[in-house]
């Protein structure tokens, strides 16, 4: 295959992949947040909020048009394999390439600002937009993965240093539980909750915030190998729907429908708990694409 | 359920309680940070806000060959980021609704008390139910803060809210913050 096709297939794959991420929710998601929403009693402003959100899932996705509006950071995770002939650099060109297309196509909003001028840079291109994480695999195919996380939910991850003395957090996992359903109180309902939460034990004030967006590419299925973090995860989900905050803040069960945890080392002197915060309209979506370069089937 | 058509005055403005879901017919302009800031720092309104709705929201908006705009979605912003200015602008410019996510704290309660206003709160993320209820665009101001932070003056129809901070002074942000954070004490047994 020649460069120029190459080029041309890449950003067809890269745009259907925006687009389906901006407009679709994916089935795992979908079915957890519906579980959970069945528990809000009928007639509430709870359920009166999750009725909204499932008529939008559908809506959207007949549409072909974002589910929200805010078409959030775009983060994408690029495993690629350097035996197909094909460069990071070139990767990244064809990303930004459909980055440009799905703004123009109103999959994303015009969402990139320049931090010093307050201008708004309207090809949704500039330093960190969209942002990009690359790694290489040993297999011959390139797995893309997507999330589109809007400012909202990012406005309220929060990054907590223990012992943390006001909720008696010591550095330990009771420590970490504390620390994160404190976030959840503080977020409310300014994160449209029901959320979603990605969570890093450890690492340090970056790589802790990274770890603990990649948390959200787990599939609600996947079970944690650590059997403690398992059962934080659970417990973190159980507790935070005691606390009746609900769906929008509006008061009801429903507050968070997930929790993913993952852990990387410290240093002896530090330990971050860190919290990402994902909206109940959670996007991510991801494509292997075959040795041309088409999308030969989505993750999720 | 109530509805709430426009032209909007204070009596129906009153009659509206913490609860209540309002359907909203007629005008909504959007405005988010920078409309908010601009106004606030002493901008000058570029349509009479006196007795308006404004809609905390940037919306996704095509335009097409013909330079006509389109609306592809049009949910609620974070309204908490317009809680330095909101009341100012209550007082300012006489509004008497304000929509968006979130909640927003007691200065706004405040105001809402002060002015006679309500804070409609729109469900965050669902930007094609909304945008479906949204009948034209009928103008856009303040263009230079780009199209999701222009002023976008909408005409909609049964468009839906839920009324979470009343002119009376109630906040259902308020008791649901206070009961959350009192459960979390008793989880945690942290006195």
């Amino acid at each position: 295959m020649n460069k120029e096709k190459t080029k041309t297939v890449l950003i067809d794959s890269f745009l259907e992949l925006i687009r389906k991420t901006s407009a679709e929710l994916p089935p795992d998601i979908i079915t957890a947040l519906t579980y959970y929403a069945k528990q809000e009693d009928a007639n509430t402003k709870a359920s009166w909020a999750v009725e909204l959100m499932e008529e939008n899932i559908k809506l959207a996705k007949e549409k072909s048009a974002p589910l929200c509006q805010d078409t959030g950071s775009l983060l994408f995770y690029v495993d690629y394999h350097s035996g197909l002939g094909v460069s990071t650099l070139e990767l990244k060109s064809a990303i930004q390439k459909a980055v440009i297309l799905a703004t123009e196509k109103g999959y994303l909003r015009q969402n990139s600002i320049n931090s010093i001028t307050g201008k708004n840079e309207p090809s949704n291109v500039g330093p960190s937009h969209p942002h990009i994480l690359f790694e290489e695999q040993g297999e011959e195919f390139i797995d893309a993965r997507l999330i589109l996380k809007g400012g909202g939910c990012e406005n309220v991850g929060v990054q907590y240093s223990l012992p943390h003395a006001p909720l008696s957090a010591g550095r330990d996992l009771e420590g970490a539980k504390r620390v994160i359903l404190d976030a959840v109180l503080q977020a409310q309902g300014k994160g449209c909750s029901p959320g979603y939460l990605g969570v890093c034990i450890g690492g340090d004030r970056s790589s802790g915030y990274e770890e603990s967006k990649r948390q959200l590419l787990r599939a609600v299925s996947d079970e944690n190998p650590l059997p403690e973090l398992k059962h934080l995860e659970q417990e973190i989900v159980e507790m935070a729907n005691q606390l009746g905050i609900g769906p929008m803040g509006f008061g009801g069960k429903t507050t968070l429908f997930g929790c993913k945890i993952g852990h990387l080392n410290r240093l002896p002197a530090s330990f971050f708990v860190t919290i990402s915060y994902m909206c109940w309209s959670y996007r991510r979506q991801g494509m292997r694409l075959a040795s041309d370069f088409t999308i030969s089937k989505w993750h999720y | 359920m109530k509805k709430l058509n426009y032209p909007y005055t204070q009596e129906a403005i009153r009659d509206l309680q913490v609860g209540d879901v309002v359907m909203i017919s007629g005008k909504l302009f959007t405005a988010r940070d920078a409309v908010h800031k601009y106004l606030y720092d002493g901008g000058r309104s570029p349509v009479e806000l006196k007795n308006q709705i404004l809609y905390h929201c940037g919306p996704v908006i095509l335009q097409d060959a013909r330079g006509l705009y389109s609306v592809n979605g049009a949910g609620p912003t974070t309204s908490t980021r317009q809680e330095p200015y909101q009341s100012a602008i209550m007082e300012k410019h006489g509004i008497l609704g304000v929509i968006g996510k979130g909640g927003m704290g007691p200065k706004t309660l405040e105001g809402c008390k002060k002015f006679t206003c309500v804070y409609l709160h729109a469900i965050g993320g669902a930007a094609q139910v909304l945008s479906a209820k949204i009948e034209k665009i009928v103008g856009v101001y303040l263009k230079d803060f780009g199209p999701s932070e222009a002023m976008w003056e909408l005409e909609v129809r049964d468009f839906p809210v839920i009324v979470t901070i009343d002119a009376s002074g109630s906040s259902l942000h308020e008791d649901v913050k206070k009961h959350s954070e009192s459960r979390l004490k008793e989880l945690l047994n942290i006195r």
